[in-house]
């Protein structure tokens, strides 16, 4: 079956990336290499979980948006936000003026992505008992996730919640209220302001369907600058029309840990960051870890309050968000309203269903277990010649990953310095050639400027 | 392919590496998910039984296209009467083991349940030896 090419929303910039391998070495499935100096993404193995972005000292990772300007494509542009926007602003700014801010920037509607947890919260349950059998059912909220159990633990994939997340869910609506209304759906573009690129990579190609229903994706960041902006240039900002959010207390924590986990019964678990979710499913897929009923899983340490393109530090975030959930709690007590988008349930529950995930592993060696055992065999000869110190110097994270590159034909034995001073020392390498190798994998700039500086002092 | 694993016996912490390699060569040379399951749970019971019950242990595993063949030998108390262990709930588990979560007496009625292939042969107070073979052709 041949699978789709996988979209990701994250991108060398050749001309900053100086092949540092910090990116490299960060990389949690060991998705980076090393070439001419520069990094290369496997793109089979990527899950755009944002760990090389967030360690890359000279921003050569980029992380691919639509132009700002494409929302004026479109008449009615609506801006859903996560509940992590307001959390990037301090408490002296209020809900509204952020949203002010937000139709200031030229957005006709300005929609909370977790109205949508709160039809989701009730489907989901419902989802549960039905599927009662199948322990532990994994939330399909974080794509980072679906992604990772996608290439990395496939017989697990099965396990994953066949209901779109909030955004899907809170778009699906937003397009359908609008329609009601008589507006073309030509008119109408819906921009998703993301934390994360993982969502960016989802939007553009989703799992489990054929299109998504955003139009579009900006960055947090860049939404972040210009709205502060405003506000502390003390914009007159028209809040009198503007209301408060309804959805629940409880789904503004929705995409922080346990803000899924909490709201279900029988025995839920969360887990965030990406090496702690890869412990947790190694357990899992063993049996290690039984008698789990749900399992909320997220790629970034502390969920999307530390979503890579978020600028607050993850745990400001976190408390801001706790305390407007708190806040809001109190609001709705004396304000009883009602999230419009629960009216639309009876038309979500029949468009929030994802086909069918698949898994894509990328740990096999060769679709044949016959090519594939024999290349296994040759991978561990070459890796008992390796010194297993894991330096990085052949442009590989690990000696096991070069030994698997050696036999896949994307690496030489003698990409390994070890082996080369092995092979100069007893003459079956030149050291011109030695040095060419190095140069192959660092670029020409890596040795040229130490072979200028040995010219200038001659 | 073949590989050696040392089991120590109440090592609970560091059990499960055995399974936990098997389970990436597995999927390194595309067997079926579904398969790769059973043969990891098997496999990682085993170890727990070594833990919970000898002093010393260690795996044999041969990979070959066709088949995993895994031999888990064990020096310890061996088992009394084999037939009763093949017995679900049945359990020789020290109060201590159980207190670890472990020792329902699952163990040997589960690796049967998940291989293609078992026997079992053990002489009291020497040890017992465990041999499973599972076939990676799915029969579908």
């Amino acid at each position: 079956m041949t699978q789709k090419a996988f979209h990701h929303a994250l991108k060398v910039d050749n001309d900053l990336c100086y092949g540092c391998t910090h990116c490299m070495t960060v990389c949690p499935t060991e998705a980076i290499r090393v070439r001419n100096g520069k990094a290369i993404i496997y793109e089979h193995k990527c899950i755009d979980c944002g760990m090389c972005f967030k360690v890359c000292p000279v921003q050569a990772i980029k992380v691919e948006q639509d132009d700002f300007s494409t929302i004026f494509n479109y008449k009615h542009r609506v801006a859903l936000y996560p509940s992590t926007l307001p959390g990037q602003f301090d408490s002296e700014f209020s809900i509204k003026q952020i949203i002010a801010c937000l139709h200031e920037l030229g957005f006709t509607d300005v929609f909370e992505v977790e109205h949508g947890a709160d039809f989701l919260v009730d489907d989901i349950k419902e989802y549960m008992k039905e599927h009662s059998d199948t322990k532990p059912l994994i939330s399909s909220f974080c794509p980072a996730i679906v992604r990772l159990i996608q290439v990395k633990f496939p017989s697990l994939v099965q396990n994953i919640i066949t209901r779109k997340p909030p955004l899907d869910v809170s778009a699906l609506y937003y397009r359908k209220k609008l329609e009601d209304q008589g507006v073309d759906p030509k008119d109408i573009g819906i921009f998703y302001i993301t934390p994360c690129a993982a969502k960016i990579a989802a939007v553009k190609s989703p799992v489990g369907e054929e299109h998504s229903s955003v139009d579009g994706v900006i960055n947090i960041d860049l939404i972040y600058n210009r709205v502060l902006l405003l506000l502390k240039n003390h914009t007159p900002l028209d809040t009198e029309k503007i209301e408060e959010p309804t959805l629940r207390h409880t789904s503004i924590r929705w995409s922080l840990t346990n803000g899924e986990a909490d709201r279900f019964d029988g025995r839920c678990l969360a887990i965030d960051e990406v090496h702690n979710a890869i412990d947790f499913l190694e357990r899992l897929e063993t049996d290690q870890i039984t008698n789990v009923d749900f399992v909320e899983i997220r790629a970034c340490d502390e969920s999307c309050a530390g979503g890579i393109l978020n600028v607050s530090n993850r745990f400001i975030t976190v408390e801001r968000m706790k305390k407007r959930a708190r806040r809001h709690k109190e609001f709705l007590t004396q304000n009883p309203v009602q999230n419009p988008l629960l009216e639309y349930s009876d038309y979500l529950k029949e468009k929030c269903r994802v086909i069918e995930i698949e898994p894509r592993s990328m740990m096999k060696m060769d679709e044949d277990t016959n090519i594939a055992l024999n290349k296994l065999e040759k991978a561990q000869k070459m890796l008992s010649y390796l010194p297993g110190i894991d330096c990085g110097v052949c442009g590989a994270p690990t000696c096991q990953a070069l030994s698997e590159d050696i036999v896949q034909k994307n690496a030489r034995l003698t990409d390994c310095v070890f082996m080369r001073s092995q092979m100069e020392d007893t003459g079956s390498l030149t050291h011109i050639k030695s040095i060419q190798i190095m140069k192959d994998i660092w670029g020409d700039y890596s040795i040229n400027k130490v072979e200028e500086d040995l010219d200038n002092d001659k | 392919m073949q590989f050696e694993y040392k089991i120590q016996g109440g090592d609970f912490a560091n059990a499960g590496t055995a399974s936990s390699n098997v389970k990436k060569v597995l999927k390194q040379i595309n067997v079926d998910a579904k398969i790769i399951k059973r043969i990891v749970v098997a496999l990682y019971e085993a170890e727990i039984n070594v833990c919970a019950h000898a002093f010393l242990g260690k795996v044999m595993v041969n990979i070959t296209p066709e088949k995993i063949e895994i031999d888990v030998i064990d020096k310890g108390p061996g088992i009394q009467n084999i037939d009763l262990a093949m017995e679900e709930g049945f359990s020789t588990a020290s109060p201590a083991v159980r207190e670890m979560g472990f020792g329902a007496g699952m163990g040997l009625p589960n690796i049967k349940r998940n291989t293609d292939e078992m026997q079992i042969e053990s002489e009291v107070n020497k040890g017992t030896s465990l041999r499973f073979v599972n076939y990676l052709i799915s029969s579908i």
